[in-house]
């Protein structure tokens, strides 16, 4: 095989995952941008202006002249949408906090196991994704309802006297969040725990560390690109979480998933819905790139 | 280097003085086993294992792996309980102290160094444990980076140091901690074989400057005979024979220690006759007479064990009727400083004889098929009942 083969094959492979990012998502991203700079209409598609070709150079002007900030500017002028934002944010920070102070016993129990035991056990984790996501949300809808199995068992240990109203509240969209967000918390962290060289802990003793201290100063520093890696695989999905909210909390605060919904399906205005999203992803940035900087400076400090 | 010549002359001050006070009766017993057993699931990794060890002393804990070495050296630590039996401390048992109280520290064969944390703050990490001032850590921190030759190193991490560094690191971690007994798990066994050389002779240096007692356990004879003022020899979870490393080597008390460390050629037979000092004895090479007292009687059978460099090749047949071996060369090989012959003798056994290259070698005197004899001196060999 020649030189020039080689780097021609290891364009392609490089290429190859741009490509596939650039046909879909920045394309489909790209097209989200450009509807919420449009206008609602009452035509196929509902938004104007939509390009066409035919028109030529004038057509190009208008289209341009068509696409305004009117979609963003109403964002900030109704508090319903900063309210939304914030009340998303807000449930995404909780809940990862939540599921963190869950998941990372659990990921350090299973660590602990004997090996056979261990894969067992990560299979359990796994074993929720075998059913289909909405149809747990809905048993948990069951569970929590007025004559559902929490406030059965709850009277029957002589806890309550009368009916709590679970659904329809947030701690049933916190119930519901940690409950389907915890393998994606349990397993990044387990990944690193699992890695964790034991004679590290036997030299953390060594040099006069009991247990606990031990695992402050070792074992919780060395789990930490999995407790980043984990936060962001909860945090980033639960912000525009909609199912859970949707069918577990209450209508009179929404998540902004609900409100993007809400603009697309109930309002049929595609440029609002399409400019929330657009706001959304900006905001979603964010944490993304802070975990980036993290990454890249452990690599720096590495080299 | 033959094992031969790394016994002598380099006992360090400090340890050979602990060592020959030990051999008098008079050194303080630092560490001592009673009778320690430990199993795990049916299998017996020590057994009903007794020992004590000098204060100031550097002992090494020798044997093929699976032995038990680093199971015993590991419930000294802390980081196993014995099953029966009692370890004592300065005369204290400590079997109920977990391993964070002891004032015991461990190098680990894997150096276990923190991968989080930097050179420095590795090397500080025991001595914040000690609720000590900033400062008293800060000097006590730059001592050890002296005394292990690691300054300018201090903000590394540790996969940022070579493998003899890392090790330096793991040393000084230890050290820093000023234990009561340094615990050393193969040390050396990752290092390549010149940088092993040298940590050798460094390790012996810092012990002696510290005047610390040292333990270390390794598969490596080598090892044990340059570092150690004594050696305990261990097989399955018993101690084979201690004693100091010319000791082990000259007078093996074993045909199995014989055979472990270094190399041995055995020749069974029956004793013919005793007289002072010395005996008689028959076997298939012919009439070997050995000068070494032994409690064997006439007609006890035991085992001559004679080291391949106390063996002589000759090509004329020597004087007298005692101890040679007549047989043909059958392999030579050539490692540079010395030349091993494996030398078939007529009665069949193959014996290996090895021979310093005193001169550049361009023709051998003596090569392959040539018939020889082989001859040894009275005083060479050991007599061994076991």
């Amino acid at each position: 095989m020649t030189r020039e083969d080689n780097t021609w094959r290891a364009r392609l492979v490089v290429i190859l995952p741009y490509a596939w990012l650039a046909a879909f998502f920045l394309a489909p991203f790209l097209i989200v941008l450009k509807i919420s700079l449009s206008q609602t209409a009452l035509a196929q598609p509902p938004y104007e202006p939509v390009f066409d070709l035919a028109a030529g150079w004038q057509g190009l002007k208008d289209f341009a002249a068509g696409l305004s900030f009117d979609n963003f500017r109403l964002l900030t002028s109704d508090s319903l949408y900063l309210d939304s934002y914030l009340r998303s944010l807000i449930i995404a920070a909780v809940s990862t906090a939540m599921l963190l102070l869950v998941g990372f016993p659990i990921a350090y129990a299973l660590s602990r196991m004997p090996g056979r035991l261990q894969t067992v056990l990560v299979v359990l984790v796994i074993l929720p994704f075998w059913t289909s996501f909405l149809i747990r949300v809905y048993a948990w809808m069951n569970i929590l309802q007025r004559e559902g199995l929490l406030n059965e068992a709850l009277r029957a240990l002589g806890i309550i006297d009368e009916p709590l109203a679970w659904l329809a509240s947030d701690t049933a969209i916190y119930i519901g969040i940690v409950y389907s967000y915890l393998p994606f918390m349990v397993l990044p962290i387990y990944a690193t725990l699992e890695k964790l060289d034991e004679s590290l802990l036997e030299a953390a003793a060594d040099l006069g560390c009991p247990p606990w201290k031990a695992f402050w100063k070792v074992t919780v520093p060395l789990a930490l690109p999995g407790v980043a890696a984990g936060a962001l695989l909860c945090f980033i999905p639960i912000v525009g979480e909609f199912v859970i909210p949707d069918l577990l909390g209450g209508s009179e605060q929404l998540m902004i998933g609900q409100v993007m919904w809400t603009e697309f399906f109930a309002n049929r205005d595609w440029p609002a819905a399409s400019a929330v999203a657009v706001v959304l992803l900006c905001l979603l940035i964010v944490p993304v790139v802070i975990y980036q900087q993290m990454q890249l400076r452990t690599i720096e400090e590495n080299r | 280097m033959t094992v031969a010549d790394a016994i002598p002359g380099k006992r360090n001050k400090a340890g050979g003085q602990a060592g020959a006070a030990a051999a008098r009766g008079e050194a303080r017993v630092l560490v001592r086993f009673e009778a320690v057993t430990k199993r795990f699931s049916g299998f017996t990794a020590v057994d009903k294992l007794s020992l004590d060890i000098f204060d100031g002393e550097f002992f090494a804990l020798l044997g093929p792996s699976g032995c038990g070495k680093t199971t015993l050296l590991r419930m000294l630590a802390g980081f196993e309980t014995p099953d029966e039996g009692r370890i004592l401390l300065d005369g204290e048992d400590i079997s109920g102290v977990p391993p964070y109280r002891r004032p015991v520290n461990m190098m680990f064969q894997s150096y276990a160094l923190f991968p989080h944390l930097n050179v420095e703050h590795n090397i500080a990490f025991g001595l914040r444990q000690e609720h000590l001032s900033k400062a008293e850590i800060a000097a006590r921190v730059k001592e050890a980076l002296a005394l292990t030759r690691l300054e300018g190193l201090q903000h590394r991490k540790p996969h940022q140091l070579s493998g003899g560094q890392r090790q330096r690191v793991a040393l000084a971690r230890c050290l820093v901690k000023r234990p009561r007994v340094l615990l050393l798990d193969e040390p050396l066994a990752a290092l390549d074989r010149r940088l092993r050389e040298d940590t050798r002779f460094e390790l012996v240096d810092l012990q002696s400057k510290l005047g610390l007692t040292f333990i270390i356990v390794t598969h490596d004879q080598e090892e044990a005979m340059s570092l150690a003022d004594r050696i305990g020899v261990m097989n399955h979870g018993q101690l084979a024979q201690v004693a100091p490393p010319p000791v082990i080597y000259e007078q093996p008390h074993s045909r199995w220690v014989a055979q472990f460390v270094g190399d041995v050629n055995l020749i069974g037979g029956k004793v013919v006759s005793t007289d002072v000092g010395g005996m008689l004895v028959d076997s298939a090479v012919g009439r070997l007479r050995v000068k070494q007292a032994n409690e064997a009687r006439p007609g006890d059978t035991i085992w001559v064990a004679l080291r391949p460099e106390k063996l002589r090749i000759t090509r004329e047949p020597p004087p007298g009727e005692d101890n040679r071996i007549a047989g043909t060369v059958w392999d030579i090989g050539y490692l540079g400083d010395i030349s091993l012959y494996q030398v078939k003798s007529d009665a069949g056994a193959v014996f290996k004889a090895s021979v310093a290259n005193l001169t550049r070698l361009v023709e051998r005197p003596v090569t392959w098929d040539d018939r020889v004899w082989l001859t040894f001196t009275p005083e060479a060999a050991v007599v061994l009942t076991k």
